[in-house]
């Protein structure tokens, strides 16, 4: 216990707080700022957890997270948005109220289920693996609520940040796979990013909205 | 003889809230002037302000209620007493075992109650607006304050403030989301309540957009400087709050000798300077939000203490 979980407390609630922050956030700039920030907390998060497990190859984790999600991804986003010109559009989401009170209870959800399930385990595991399954949980509430397609993406890049905070709280995961799946985010991200401009091409907007014709089980 | 010293320091802390706050509203605004690098009124113009304010003639509506002129000192009154009980230099104040957390809550609603009645007292169309939409935001601002309260409670095992302060200068806690979550919720209500930038400009009277002046519009002289003066006595006590709740240091203990009080003062005025340095800043940096807006502000705030007070319920270690 003492000061270096409390600081690990810390920094894994900030996360679930800056994912309440991000569901808040109706302005696509803001948004992508919302995003960094998170970024920059998980990378700090998995330092101290290097620090803490005196793992070395978690540093590359952090490294690997803070030159992707903190700069790489955010500031390509916002050039993409720049580009489709869609930076000063505000999203009508499902209302904000009641996408925060159905976060909550995916919050209250996690705790009680990862506080059942990890009762033997070390109390610092116990408590990321709730707040990243709570990160996770929220990230997916987002991409259900935004229409914006960009909205989606960066609900998906922030359902990532919860998987490498469940990684790293449970001590072991090699870094064969943290430095695969930080790949495949970037690529997912080069394709979604594809996506976006021949949506765009095609329906003039990145509302998916417009895509909802072609469902084929309206009539 | 304890009895006498609790006694001088409850009056010491009367006298002392009752002379800063003026002082606290003039420093935020000279620092949004220098922000702005604009020159800015003196520090002491707030009291330049209430002295006029109180050699003018009262000007009162034909069609005033005893209420009308009521009002103002009503207002004063229960805005000193709450700030009487908040622990600004040193706890064990005489009247801090009388009434908790609660009770400056239910002191500050019924503050609020009579200014919105006095709004609505004249008849005038300004004085509607500006009730109705304090009514909006109050129906907001207090249960999210309610939420932060029973956090706290839920921590510190009281809803005393002094024993929430005395817990939290026993480190026992640590850090915690929950407190966390609290924090940021009482910031933002402190914000709603005090009318200051996103949720209300105290220094415009723009018809559109003014809640907190477009309900005291009617009233002058010897009336509007109570109101001003209970307005600052208000954003002095929430600062105080924030300190005494989440930074506690420096605050005199119980049985304290002199050295400790004249230590706890400075500590005070340290923690009232970062303060108002704090608000300056964020009120330069934000846009004022559409009314409209302000419900889902405050929901936000009342999340965020929800969220908080059911971390802290479902597992006692959060």
């Amino acid at each position: 216990m003492g000061l270096a979980f409390d600081i690990a407390h810390m920094l894994a609630g900030g996360l679930v707080l800056v994912s309440f922050m991000m569901i808040y956030q109706d302005r696509l700039p803001a948004l992508i700022n919302t995003f960094t920030l998170q970024a920059i907390l998980l990378s700090a998060s998995v330092a101290w957890q290097a620090n803490l497990q005196s793992a070395p190859e978690l540093y590359v984790t952090a490294m690997i997270a803070l030159l992707f999600k903190g700069m790489i991804i955010p500031i390509s986003l916002r050039r993409m948005i720049v580009r489709l010109g869609i930076h000063r559009e505000i999203e009508n989401v499902v209302g904000i109220g009641v996408t925060m009170l159905f976060g909550m209870g995916l919050v209250a959800l996690s705790m009680v289920v990862m506080l059942r399930v990890t009762a033997m385990a070390d109390p610092l595991a116990r408590e990321d693996l709730a707040f990243a399954l709570s990160v996770i949980l929220l990230g997916l509430l987002m991409m259900v609520t935004r229409r914006n397609a960009v909205g989606q993406v960066i609900g998906f890049m922030s359902l990532e940040n919860g998987l490498i905070l469940a990684a790293t709280g449970a001590k072991g995961m090699p870094l064969v796979v943290e430095i695969s799946v930080a790949f495949s985010v970037l690529i997912a991200f080069i394709v979604i990013g594809i996506f976006l401009f021949r949506i765009r091409e095609r329906f003039d907007t990145v509302d998916v909205r417009a895509l909802d014709r072609f469902r084929g089980d309206r009539r | 003889m304890s009895a006498i010293r609790d006694l001088a320091v409850q009056g010491m802390q009367m006298a002392l809230v009752l002379l800063l706050a003026p002082l606290l509203t003039g420093f935020v605004r000279k620092v949004k002037a220098r922000l702005l690098r604009r020159q800015g009124p003196p520090l002491i113009q707030p009291y330049r302000d209430l002295l006029r304010l109180l050699h003018k003639e009262a000007v009162v509506a034909v069609n005033a209620s005893w209420l009308f002129r009521a009002v103002p000192y009503l207002v004063f009154a229960a805005t000193w007493v709450a700030a009487a009980l908040v622990p600004t230099f040193a706890t064990g104040l005489l009247f801090s075992w009388s009434a908790d957390l609660i009770a400056i809550v239910a002191l500050l609603g019924s503050a609020r109650f009579f200014l919105a009645l006095a709004g609505m007292d004249i008849g005038t169309s300004f004085g509607g607006i500006g009730s109705s939409r304090e009514a909006m935001i109050a129906s907001l601002a207090e249960p999210a304050m309610m939420m932060v309260i029973f956090s706290l409670a839920l921590i510190a095992g009281s809803t005393q403030l002094s024993a929430i302060a005395a817990y939290m200068l026993s480190l026992q806690e640590g850090l915690r989301v929950t407190l966390g979550l609290a924090l940021i919720a009482l910031v933002m209500v402190a914000i709603a309540e005090n009318a200051r930038i996103p949720v209300d400009n105290p220094a415009t009277h723009l018809e559109l957009t003014m809640v907190h002046e477009a309900m005291v519009l009617e009233y002058s002289g010897r009336h509007l400087a109570l109101i001003e003066l209970a307005a600052s006595l208000k954003l002095l006590l929430y600062v105080s709050l924030i300190g005494c709740l989440f930074v506690p240091w420096g605050l005199a203990p119980v049985e304290g000798t002199v050295p400790d009080y004249i230590f706890g003062i400075l500590a005070y005025a340290a923690k009232l300077f970062a303060g108002g340095l704090a608000l300056g800043i964020f009120e330069i940096s934000i846009a004022k939000m559409r009314v409209f807006r302000v419900p889902a502000f405050l929901g936000a705030a009342l999340m965020l203490g929800l969220l908080g007070a059911l971390l802290r319920f479902v597992s006692g270690s959060f």
